[in-house]
């Protein structure tokens, strides 16, 4: 009953393989950073800023020294030349703040770190930490965005006292025009709050330096073993081919571990000082203070439409709460708003205008959706709003505006080319499954009882696979080595190394599929910078869509390869491969892909102009992003005493283009469609005016519980996409981009006859009952 | 320090540790069951749960002295219906959270053999999960509860 047996010429793609990686997991037995131990390893401890703002006078770590077991303990000016911690984005005139791995002179945010202590155990570096004193002198802090850059903050940095680190325009179409045409203007502010990622698994480093060899390894809990390694060997001057970044198991990131942190620079100083293995594992509170948020946008949106509801213009003014340094992507983040702000519609005339705010926060970054979800909840919002504004039906008005099936690839206003889509499929497939029609009357029917049901869709578009190497700050290719070991067993590395969606599995099944073997004949390998070529990593939702299209053509070359050999041993011109043999079609011969494999490892002949072994590896570097889209549709019901949400139904239905590996797939709409409703319902990183983060720790911090969440139902409408051979175009940020609008629309619909026209997330029960008093009052 | 005795899986360890050592660490580090996870070290997302006389506890709250003479089951000494059924529908994504899932599940399935969706959403609610949306995770105590 275990796994579906499948037959060799069975194909693999498409069905819900259980996953390979499981095992280990189910177990116990997989090897995450923290389950390392090395013989010698020495443990530390990073001493952080409790204020948001404060210059340090002095730090005293006489007392930490001299505690028994502490190897040794590192503060600013000890790490002054390593670093800085790096930034890939770049905008014009971007201000970027040098970003040391230790705090120098003074600190920009709660969390910052000061000193490290480096002991023979966790418990006592954790103890001799509070050996350490330091004197600060407390600065006015400013963490609210809209704030830090109005008059009269005080500065973030001292050097920039406006607290902008940019200004950025981008616009197409006419929109003076577009504004000056229409017969309505709507506008609203929308926030879309700062989120802390929340991965289950901490961050963590384990760094081992080898003093014969002068070579570094670093374990850590990363995304991007490869972009880590080289920046890394630059933080700390050491030669890239002698610094190794080991990912094992990683326990989620969601675009959190898409970075690479002060402290894998710190870790490799350390054990490059002390010639001792030193681990690092990041403690919950410290994963909410200093990795990396997300979202943090204050949003001014204006739409212009005609009165039937054609959306003729959209206008958007973007503060954007950076933090107080630029971390891997900060600043590139809110420029993928303004590309997906026109959603799913056909409206040309857009003008956006992005101000990067610094604040005494930590940095922001990319989490799960990473700017698309923030445009897509603006526009999703107006939209909504447009439609009760002109007594329009939101679904009818979604399915005026939407792009024809007819005008793919269809260039936007924003600069991009969607690659294909059929935008009513799955809106007319979410409202079948929710049967939107009897609920409209049903709602009626509750209204007149004085209850408050919302009926609320979302129709999103996305940018993923990325991307195209010119529009990303690192190269947006992706790498596979595809091997056939002399036994005729396959080993595969991919450069996209994930951290939970099972790439093992959706690898091995497209690697199955191409040589004709079983799911077992293959192995997947990945996140090993000694093992794996050159790679990018996993994030942007680019996972299957460009990493396993590198595996595709890596199959593609290795097929022409098994091909001159299987026809260099059956004596003839013409062979066909197919189902792991080869065959002659003349003489009905065949040879089978093992017995090709061993001969072209033994080399006794050679095909002409072939080299022996049996191993192919491709860069594939995309043409354009790949673009899927959905809709989401959700019943709620508000509790007038309480100010309860009560969720009724969820419907999503996703276009990802081909489905590789169903299971996989409706996993990851379910965990994007809950972090959508943590962002919608309840979660918030609050900071208070000193710069304290409130929302430390999960007691305060509400990630969603099992007992919190709606069933989902989940469906889809498939448009391959034309950018890849295996059709696919992502999944894994989807149910995060189609859900929070539709939650909020539904909630706003259901406020509606209250005269609520928007609410901010989280909807809170606290909120919503504050709503209604005012509306009673 | 001080030695602490404890049964482990049904394997004897004596331990010498300090005695307010948390019981998660010494299960990880001195015992060498890594299978036992920190998600948050505070007692709130039940990554770290083991059965510690029969009964569910997150490890990362216990001193392991208070756990002195006691059996304990962590992931590594489960095996059977339930682990398949995560298998089966897909119940892990990351796994870090996986462990403790199972662990409470496990102790779910004991106090309630044929649980409802809603006996499945209380059991769990102690255990965070980042990835799945829990939903595969159902699915999993469902199959094992019918496997049964
Ligand atoms: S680690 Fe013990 S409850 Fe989170
Ligand atoms: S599978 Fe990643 S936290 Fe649950």
């Amino acid at each position: 009953m275990a796994t579906t047996t499948i037959t060799k010429t069975e194909k693999l793609v498409g069905k819900a393989m259980r996953r390979q990686e499981d095992p280990r997991l189910i177990t116990g037995s997989a090897t995450y950073v923290d389950d390392i131990q090395m013989p010698g390893m020495l443990h530390a401890c990073i001493l952080r800023s409790p204020h948001g703002a404060a210059n340090i006078k002095s730090v005293d770590i006489a007392a930490a020294l001299a505690h028994p077991g502490v190897a040794a303990v590192y503060v600013g000016k000890d790490t002054e030349k390593v670093g800085p911690v790096p930034c890939g984005a770049s905008l014009p005139g971007l201000r970027v703040p040098h970003h040391y791995v230790l705090a120098i002179d003074r600190v920009y945010f709660i969390g910052h770190p000061v000193a490290v202590v480096v002991a023979t155990d966790k418990y006592i570096a954790r103890d001799a930490v509070d050996l350490i004193e330091v004197e600060y002198e407390t600065l006015q802090a400013v963490t609210d965005p809209e704030k830090a850059i109005g008059p009269g903050a005080p500065p973030v940095h001292p050097e920039w006292p406006d607290n902008v680190a940019f200004n950025y325009h981008q616009e197409g179409g006419d929109v003076d025009t577009a504004f000056a045409q229409a017969e309505v203007v709507v506008k609203q502010r929308i926030t879309s709050q700062r989120l802390i990622p929340s991965s289950m698994e901490t961050r963590g480093v384990v760094a081992d330096y080898n003093t014969g060899d002068k070579a570094l390894t670093i374990w850590s809990s990363t995304q991007i073993p490869h972009l880590m390694r080289t920046l890394v060997a630059q933080m700390l001057g050491a030669p890239e081919h002698k610094v190794r970044v080991v990912t094992p198991e990683v326990g989620g990131g969601f675009g959190s571990k898409l970075n690479v942190y002060a402290e894998e620079a710190l870790m490799g100083f350390v054990a490059m000082k002390l010639g001792q293995p030193v681990k690092w594992i990041e403690s919950r509170r410290e994963n909410c203070m200093c990795t990396i948020h997300g979202r943090g946008h204050v949003d001014y949106f204006e739409v212009a439409a005609k009165k039937d509801g054609t959306i003729l213009g959209i206008k958007l003014k973007l503060i954007q709460d950076l933090g107080a340094y630029h971390q891997l992507l900060t600043p590139a983040i809110p420029t993928l708003s303004v590309l997906m702000m026109p959603g799913l519609y056909r409206c040309q005339n857009v003008r956006a205008d992005i101000v990067g705010a610094f604040t005494n926060a930590v940095p922001t970054d990319a989490y799960r959706g990473a700017g698309r979800p923030e445009a897509t909840h603006g526009i999703e919002r107006m939209v909504d709003i447009l439609a009760a504004e002109l007594k329009m039906d939101p679904a009818e008005i979604r399915l005026k505006n939407f792009i024809h099936n007819d005008e793919f690839p269809y260039a936007t206003g924003t600069g991009l080319s969607y690659d294909s889509g059929n935008y009513a499929a799955p809106l007319h497939k979410a409202m079948d499954l929710i049967d939107y029609h009897n609920l409209r009357e049903e709602q009626r029917q509750a209204r007149s009882q004085g209850r408050l049901m919302g009926i609320g869709l979302s129709t999103y578009g996305e940018i993923c696979a990325f991307g195209p190497s010119p529009a990303t700050p690192a190269g947006g290719w992706e790498s596979a080595t595809v091997k056939i070991e002399p036994s005729g067993m396959v080993t595969v590395m991919t450069g996209s190394s994930p951290h939970g969606q099972g790439e093992e599995t959706t690898f091995a099944q497209i690697t199955a599929d191409e040589l004709g073997v079983g799911i077992d004949d293959v192995i997947v390998l990945h996140g090993d910078t000694a093992i794996v070529q050159y790679g990018i990593g996993t994030f942007g939702s680019r996972g299957t869509a460009v990493g396993g299209t590198a595996v595709y053509f890596a199959l593609q070359e290795l097929k022409k390869k098994i091909k001159k050999y299987g026809a260099m041993l059956l004596e003839s011109e013409e062979v066909s491969f197919s189902d792991g043999v080869c065959v002659d079609h003349k003489t009905g011969k065949s040879v089978t892909l093992a017995e090709i494999a061993g001969a072209s490892h033994r080399a006794m002949k050679l095909p002409p102009g072939t080299q022996p072994g049996m191993v192919e590896t491709y860069f594939w570097e995309p043409p354009n992003f790949a673009f899927p889209f959905g809709a989401h549709a959700v019943v709620t019901e508000v509790n007038r005493e309480t100010g309860d949400i009560e969720i009724k139904r969820y419907v999503a239905v996703d276009d990802c283009g081909n489905i590789i590996n169903p299971l996989i797939v409706a996993g990851q709409v379910h965990g994007g469609v809950v972090q959508g409703l943590g962002q919608a319902l309840w979660e918030q990183a609050v900071y208070d005016d000193n710069g304290q983060l409130i929302t430390g720790e999960f007691m305060d911090y509400a990630i969603p519980r099992a007992s919190m969440i709606p069933w989902i139902e989940t469906e889809h409408t498939v448009t391959p996409s034309p950018v890849n051979p295996l059709g696919v175009k992502g999944v894994g940020e989807a149910g995060t981009i189609g859900c929070s609008p539709a939650v909020v629309n539904s909630v706003v619909d259901a406020l509606s006859t209250l005269g609520v026209r928007h609410i901010d997330m989280p909807m809170t029960p606290e909120k919503i009952w504050n709503l209604m008093e005012g509306a009673r009052a | 320090m001080r030695i602490v005795q404890l049964t482990v899986n049904g394997v004897s360890h004596e331990v010498n540790v300090w005695p307010m050592a948390r019981l998660m660490d010494v299960l990880r580090e001195d015992i060498g069951l890594t299978g036992t996870k920190e998600g948050c070290g505070e007692g709130e997302c039940g990554a770290c749960a083991v059965l510690l006389d029969g009964e569910l506890v997150n490890s990362c709250l216990i001193p392991v002295m208070q756990a002195n003479g006691s059996k304990i089951v962590t992931i590594e000494g489960l095996s059977g219906s339930l682990q398949e059924a995560f298998l089966q529908t897909g119940g892990a994504q990351c796994g870090i959270c996986t462990p403790g899932m199972i662990m409470a599940a496990h102790a779910l399935l004991e106090r309630i053999p044929k649980p409802m969706l809603d006996d499945i959403r209380e059991g769990l609610a102690g255990n965070l999960c980042r990835c799945t949306g829990y939903q595969k995770i159902f699915d999993a105590v469902t199959l094992a509860a019918k496997s049964a």
